[in-house]
């Protein structure tokens, strides 16, 4: 694929003409704060940016989604009885653009499709319509912020993976890689890049790289034994002014468990999937009683353990998370993934191994 | 803020030390800038790491709840008021408790100091006497306390704990100088119409993490209303209908024993402000019943008695 490149002044006409034929999404202003919406014009679009307080994953799985509905529940024509016979929804009706999507949260696409879609009985129709008709534009990160940690994350500030399209600011033009047929497709009718605006985004990345403060390394996380893991001493110490809240898990780009539910009002009846939290007692309540997460300290370490042991263990080495930092800035006690880490990647370094 | 700091490690020290109590529950720095994290020192060896900022903004009294062991528990005016209705409703046994109290200056708000700021990287922030100046790479700013506090320390009524068995500072004006009056006063005037519009505006960008339930010292109830699902009464949609019954019923929950202490606030990742719910409820206790929650021990919640010149006919 090659490199474009597409001056600043010309964004509102390649907007224009995008909004011609698909539906534009965004991060916006609203109410002083930032965050994803429909844009009407290039104007609407903020450029200078660290991230959304939320991911942009709503786009994909809705926090509420209805799957199913079904109607007549009494028929009240007498000729063409229906009893509850669940209807699909309908499909995305027009494609779309995400625009200055972040490379963390694409990360996260690329992540989640593996996930929503594992082969032929396991595909997430919901989730994969939308991906199908949606392309997406990411913003390399030219200043990211104290609470990014992307590059300890197999990821990066100008990382390209789940994007269509990668934009680098380049002071006057937007320097344009082009990374998918559908990337490609967007960019038909920019000129291709010259050579001074493809070292200048070289010397983006390179200065991006060297601001971001270091990581928690994460050498020892891969190849440490589970169980041992989930034994280990500090979680205790980790989870003890944890509320038990879903806020990480609501703001974070890669959490996606749900909750399904029937409801049924008059004669309307849904099917609806809710985004659901592992912070709950309620998400692993058995029907029998018992509940395998049944303290604080159980659904602490869940959450932790399934994003840096159990995900990497199935999904060749990649982690649940993508260091994007909106947990570290959002949880209401301070609770920081990145110590979390570190307790996890010292205790595997210490870690005998098993025979 | 360093001097009570000091304090606050001393008599942490002294208390472990002798073996008065099993933990000290404080705070200690955050891990970024305009953060503290509640954190339970169990060694002389620990105290070191307490702090007091204007950033300390949960409500330590609900890390009490459930506790067996004894504790000594840092705690300015609300979350002392917050001890108090602990031990009323029995949560808490007053002699497991020692409360070291803080005189409060009034908690800060980081999303107040992030708006003055806007793209700027804050890394530090000192706070002497009535100004907090705040810095970062190539800024410093001088802000006066009162422009940033959290909306709820500007019109608090009892700064001072209303019990303690320590203080780490001198004694500090009761009141913060706010109009309290004022703050259900937009919502009293709005007409039925008015003001479900405006409920329904302040909850819609709810994602329903449950932090300001989670952070609230008076939610405690084995399981909470929402998360019963035998039967389940309320949605688990983003339905306007579904969201808003949890906000209603968690404020119906709190009449008679809110402290307006804050937490909620400062815990939504969102910024929702359900003090705009919770201070009518407030002023009503007040006015009806002559209550302000949290003063005294040995008060009944209005809530929880009955009296025979009760006004109103349907309790009769």
């Amino acid at each position: 694929m090659t490199d474009k490149v597409l001056s600043k002044k010309q964004m509102g006409s390649f907007v224009e003409k995008i909004l011609e034929q698909k539906d534009v999404f965004a991060p916006i202003m609203q109410d002083k704060s930032l965050v994803w919406g429909a844009v009407t014009s290039a104007d609407d679009m903020i450029w200078d940016f660290t991230n959304t307080d939320l991911s942009p994953k709503d786009a994909f799985f809705p926090q509420s989604e209805c799957l199913m509905h079904c109607t007549g529940c009494n028929d009240h024509d007498g000729e063409t009885p229906q009893g509850s016979i669940f209807q699909a929804e309908p499909l995305l009706a027009r494609e779309r653009v995400l625009f200055n999507v972040r490379p963390c949260d694409a990360r996260a696409f690329w992540l989640l499709d593996q996930i929503f879609c594992q082969d032929e009985l396991t595909h997430d129709v919901y989730w994969a319509d939308k991906r199908a008709k949606t392309t997406l534009v990411g913003l390399a990160c030219n200043d990211p912020c104290s609470t990014c940690f992307c590059t300890s994350m197999q990821c990066g500030p100008h990382h390209e993976e789940g994007l269509d399209i990668l934009l680098v600011d380049v002071g006057d033009a937007f320097l344009v890689r082009v990374l998918t047929i559908k990337g490609e497709s967007l960019a038909a009718s920019l000129p291709e890049a010259d050579q001074d605006s493809v070292q200048r985004a070289v010397g983006c990345k390179e200065h991006a790289e060297k601001t971001l403060a270091p990581g928690p390394c994460t050498d020892h996380l891969a190849s440490s034994d589970v169980l041992s893991l989930f034994n280990a001493p500090f979680w205790e110490k980790v989870a003890a002014s944890c509320l038990n809240c879903g806020t990480c898990t609501f703001c974070c780009p890669t959490c996606h468990c749900f909750d399904i539910q029937d409801e049924i009002q008059g004669e309307v009846s849904r099917r609806v999937r809710n985004w659901d939290s592992c912070m709950s007692w309620l998400f692993t309540q058995h029907a029998s009683g018992h509940n395998p997460h049944n303290t604080k300290m159980d659904r602490v370490r869940q959450r932790f353990m399934h994003k840096f042991s159990y995900i990497p263990t199935r999904r060749k080495g990649a982690f649940g998370c993508v260091g994007c930092g909106r947990c570290v800035r959002l949880c209401p006690v301070n609770i920081d993934v990145r110590e979390v880490v570190r307790l996890m990647d010292d205790f595997a370094a210490n870690m005998p191994i098993p025979s | 803020m360093q001097e009570r700091t000091q304090k606050i490690r001393e008599t942490a020290r002294e208390l472990l030390g002798q073996g008065k109590v099993d933990c000290v529950l404080g705070y200690t720095q955050g891990s970024i800038p305009m953060r503290a994290r509640p954190f339970f020192a169990t060694t002389p060896d620990e105290v070191d790491q307490l702090c007091w900022t204007g950033f300390c903004t949960g409500n330590l009294a609900k890390l009490l709840i459930g506790r067996t062991d004894r504790v000594a528990i840092v705690a300015q005016g609300c979350v002392s008021r917050n001890i108090v209705g602990l031990i009323q409703e029995g949560q808490v046994v007053r002699d497991h408790v020692v409360v070291i109290g803080v005189p409060c200056l009034g908690m800060l708000e980081y999303r107040k100091i992030e708006a003055r700021l806007p793209g700027k990287d804050v890394h530090e922030v000192l706070e002497v006497g009535d100004n907090v100046t705040v810095s970062g790479p190539g800024f410093e700013e001088v802000i006066p306390r009162n422009f940033i506090k959290r909306d709820n320390c500007t019109t608090c009524m009892h700064r001072n704990p209303v019990i303690s068995d320590v203080l780490v500072a001198e004694a500090v004006d009761e009141t913060a100088g706010g109009d309290l009056e004022k703050v259900a006063a937009p919502w009293e005037s709005f007409d039925a119409a008015k003001r479900w519009e405006a409920f329904n505006a302040t909850f819609s960008t709810c994602i329903r993490c449950y932090s300001c339930r989670d952070a609230c010292p008076l939610c405690y109830c084995h399981v909470c209303f929402v998360d019963e699902s035998q039967p389940q009464w309320c949605g688990k949609t983003q339905d306007a209908a579904d969201v808003d019954t949890f906000h209603i019923l968690r404020a119906f929950h709190c009449a008679g024993r809110c402290t307006d202490c804050g937490a909620c606030e400062s815990a939504c990742p969102m910024g929702i402000k359900m003090r705009r719910m919770t201070s009518k409820i407030e002023k009503d206790v007040r006015k009806l019943y002559g209550y302000e929650p949290g003063m005294d021990v040995n008060a009944k919640p209005p809530m929880t008695v009955f009296q025979p010149n009760d006004p109103e006919d349907f309790v009769k």
